[in-house]
């Protein structure tokens, strides 16, 4: 029994606690779990429509999921990519709207616009912990507020006059296709999904292969050798929290330029940048195993929505069941540590 | 004999790799007993099987003749087994009392009851003469002092059974008879050591029988008094040692390091080097030699750039490097064998052949326009683990997973393959097995007759007699005293450690 066998296992495990205490919940409240699952299952998987539905759904919480992933792996903690994202989204749907110009350039403008905006956002934190020392969680959780506000500022006062939302982007900056809708029986697919995945292959890339993951990973284990070894490490931290914020603004820029075509004022949080901490934790902090976290929490939030309709298990219930997967999910040092004893008294 | 362990025919493989074969220890009651072998014998996995750190694929383990499952440290702490690990687990901003009850709590109405632990401390520390402050910071204390907690933890816990894991290792001579006089006053009071030690000095001085293991397999088990030092060391390599390292007389020739009116100040912002002039040329071993405290880091630290020098010059064949960043200085052909190897000489969790490259990775062939080529970074790491005889599974091995003496020569071939102009080498020999001692003061040696500079700092007197051609002295942040080993004995350089002055004025 092998360490991969480990890595696979907990994840799994953990899911399938989560699902099988969100059964117990189903059960004791007067449901029929198994109903309630094929309603799941039906919901995420059933007919093209949904499963577009949940490749849409998964696009943003693949960069959410990168972008903790990949600070993480250099030793730092983005909880901001939530206000990454707002940020990121708003500069696309603004480059997206105010410009006119050929798609081939209009559309990897929007993208680069929301990388940047996200960077900038990740910056700050990066910087502050660089140079002062100040933590990044404690930065990066008030940014998130910043953002929320700035945009909406920005969206009622300097973008549109005083409306709730934004124009449309022009359909030169658009990621929507055709040929998806089509395919999936008129979901809202978009071209993001290819982005998410080419984004993921970049991630692996840069942190396995290039001589910057190198250093980036090295600061993240230990400043002391790495300072001993000639690399800046203040660079370093800044550099990995500017990454992250990019991975975090194309997040945003999914939902700008692919699922909803403009930006809106915004009550409160989407959520998809904190479930983006869940997806990278599931997925190990690896690319691959961000892609398929994703895939789980797209399927399930997508599928959490015909469970009402088709089964009739309450939607609070429902939001019970994930928030079940995800504390089983977090938990997994415990699932290890379970896992060891087992594998002791096997031993025996 | 009467035992109070018995370890019988223990197997430990990891991953196909079998780090103990066979091995038979048994500990008779009130003795110290040492445990020797190379680096990478299987020591420290056998005591970590012992405190149920790992479980044996085979044998038995038995405690005051009955047969146990020690499943997990804490059945080892019921059974009366206490081990005092090499890397200490104490966190520094808690007291020594609230480190020692951490875990162990004493409570009273549901909190803590400190008063009534810091009491115990203070009994048990006087009992065996420990003399620690049961309410002082770790982080405020010696490496020596925050050992003795480290003994309190199991004494607290009630350890009938001491495992001392190279405990000698991180301390000063002066430290190391302390230690002595605590192990036998823990005897006297009816407790039973195991002692892991590559010092063999220290075995003949304290230990009543020693277990030899070699590469994993145990060779046997004999009475101090019937061997000796060399016997001891060939039964552990497998042939004969020479503990004397033959050199020729060096023929310096221009200055490399030429450090003048340095002053450094520590972290807390003291000074620490106090207007330090040095001077190192090719071709010689400079070794310093001093307490520990006296400036010796934050004089290392100066040059090599981790630490902002507040006056002064640092040159190196003739160049001002004064305040260059460690990367400069590096590729200004200086390579530093750091004294803390876990803290600035390894990433413990990449495998031992990415950190062969930890200064050159980002050069030719390793690095090419930004993109890592690993392919060439584990041919050079399987060179050098071969080249410097590092006992590792393989070259993918995460670092952490090495023996303490073989991450140190795998830092020590790597700095000393970059042949630099100056090798910096802070205590390169901490923790390493006789034979490798040997083998590395060979490579130092090498280093001066290549007509490189080498700047030793040890607190082993012999290593700096042996080894250095020239013997600074350095005294609260300055050098007292330049002498030549072959001119002075140890207990002149001891008078002048604790700072009487030779001959005023020298000039260094
Ligand atoms: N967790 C582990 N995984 C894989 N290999 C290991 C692990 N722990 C130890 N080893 C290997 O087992 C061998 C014995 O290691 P051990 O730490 O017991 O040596 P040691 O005798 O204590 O040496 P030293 O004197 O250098 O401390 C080494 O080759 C080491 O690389
Ligand atoms: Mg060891």
């Amino acid at each position: 029994m092998s360490k991969k066998w480990a890595v696979l296992a907990v994840p799994v495990i953990s899911v399938l606690l989560g699902l099988l205490a969100g059964a117990v919940i189903m059960l004791v409240s007067g449901n029929n779990p198994a109903a309630g699952y094929m309603a799941l299952w039906n919901g995420a998987f059933g007919d093209s429509f949904y499963a577009g539905e949940t490749l849409r759904q998964m696009t943003p919480y693949i960069f959410a999921g990168l972008a903790v992933a990949f600070a993480f792996r250099t030793g730092l903690f983005n909880i901001g990519v939530e206000g990454q994202l707002l940020v990121g989204w708003l500069a696309s749907v603004w480059v997206g709207v105010a410009f006119e110009l050929p798609k081939v350039i209009h559309l990897p403008l929007a993208v680069l616009a929301g990388a940047a905006a996200g960077a900038v956002w990740g910056f700050i934190p990066g910087f502050l912990k660089a140079r002062l020392r100040v933590h990044e969680v404690i930065v990066t959780i008030m940014l998130n507020y910043t953002a929320l506000h700035v945009t909406n500022h920005f969206i009622r006062n300097v973008i549109s006059d005083g409306s709730d939302a934004t124009d449309v982007v022009k359909e030169s900056a658009s990621l929507r296709s055709p040929f998806l809708e089509n395919l999936t029986d008129f979901s809202s697919l978009h071209n993001g999904i290819f982005l998410a995945v080419i984004a993921a292959i970049i991630m692996w890339f840069l942190l396995e292969k290039t001589t910057l993951g190198y250093e980036l990973r090295a600061v993240g284990y230990n400043q002391h050798a790495s300072e001993y070894a000639g690399m800046n490490v203040n660079r370093n931290i800044i550099l990995s929290m500017v990454i992250s914020g990019a991975f975090a603004g194309i997040g945003g820029s999914m939902q700008g330029l692919g699922t909803f075509g403009n930006m809106f004022i915004n009550s409160g949080f989407s959520g998809i940048g904190f479930d983006g901490i869940a997806v990278a934790l599931l997925g190990g902090n690896t690319a691959v195993g961000v892609v398929l976290a994703a895939l789980l929490f797209g399927a399930l939030k997508v599928g959490s929505l015909n469970m009402p309709v088709e089964s009739g298990v309450p939607n609070e219930l429902v939001e019970i069941v994930i928030a079940l997967i995800i504390f089983f999910v977090a938990s997994s040092y415990m699932i290890t540590w379970l896992l060891s004893r087992f594998k002791k008294k096997e031993a025996k | 004999m009467d035992y109070v362990i018995e370890m019988l025919g223990i197997r430990k493989e990891f991953n196909g790799f079998v780090a103990n074969d066979n091995i038979t220890l048994q500990l008779a009651r009130g003795e110290i007993h040492a445990l020797l072998g190379e680096n990478g014998a299987g020591k420290s996995t056998l005591m970590n099987v012992l405190f149920g750190l790992y479980q044996p694929e085979a044998g038995e383990i038995k405690v005051n003749g009955k047969p146990v499952h020690i499943t997990n440290p804490n059945i080892a702490n019921d059974l009366g087994i206490g081990m005092v690990h090499q890397h200490f687990m104490l966190v520094d901003t808690f007291t020594v009392t609230e480190n020692i009850i951490l875990g162990n709590e004493p409570k009273k109405l549901g909190t803590v009851n400190l008063k009534q632990a810091e009491q115990k401390v203070r009994e048990l520390s006087e009992q065996y003469g420990l003399a620690v402050d049961p309410s002082a910071k770790i982080a405020d204390i010696s490496v020596g002092m925050q050992q003795r907690v480290e003994i309190l933890k199991t004494l607290y816990r009630g350890a009938e059974i001491l495992i001392f894991d190279e405990p000698t290792a991180v301390l000063t001579p002066q430290e190391i008879k302390e230690l002595i006089q605590i192990m036998r006053a823990l005897i006297k009071e009816g407790k039973s050591i195991i002692l892991i030690t590559h010092k063999l000095k220290e075995i003949m001085e304290v230990c009543d029988r020693v277990t030899v293991i070699r590469k994993g397999k145990g060779i046997g088990t004999v009475d101090v008094s019937e061997t000796n030092p060399n016997h001891l060391a060939s039964l552990m390599v497998g042939r004969d040692v020479t503990f004397t390292t033959e050199k020729t007389a060096a023929e310096p020739k221009q200055t490399v390091l030429e450090v003048r009116g340095l002053s450094v100040n520590d972290a807390r912002g003291v000074q620490a080097v106090r207007d330090l002039d040095l001077e190192v040329r090719a071709g010689e071993i400079v070794g310093i030699c001093g307490v520990d405290g006296n400036g010796q880091s934050e004089l290392i630290e100066a040059i090599t750039g981790l630490r902002k020098v507040s006056a002064g010059t640092i040159e190196l064949n003739g160049k001002e490097i004064t305040s260059f960043k460690p990367r400069k200085v590096t590729e200004s052909g200086v390579a530093h064998i750091p004294q803390d190897r876990h803290k600035h000489g390894l990433v413990l969790d990449y495998p031992i052949g990415a950190n062969m490259v930890l200064q050159t990775y980002y050069q030719k062939p390793f690095s090419k326009s930004g993109i890592m080529n690993y392919k060439e970074v584990y041919k050079k790491a399987n060179t050098l683990i071969e080249e410097f005889d590092v006992r590792t599974p393989s070259e993918t091995t995460l670092a952490r997973a090495l023996s303490g003496g073989n991450q140190q020569k795998a830092i020590i071939g790597r700095e000393v393959d970059r042949n630099p102009d100056l090798l910096i080498a802070a205590q390169p020999t901490r923790g390493l097995d006789v034979g490798a001692i040997e083998f590395i003061h060979r490579r130092l040696i090498e280093q001066r007759d290549n007509g490189k500079a080498v700047l030793l700092l040890s607190f082993e007197l012999d290593e700096i007699m042996n080894v250095s051609d020239r013997i600074a002295v350095i005294y609260e942040g300055q050098i007292v005293a330049v002498v030549d080993p072959k001119e002075t004995t140890e207990q002149e350089l001891g008078l002048l450690m604790a700072g009487s002055k030779r001959g005023a004025g020298e000039r260094v």
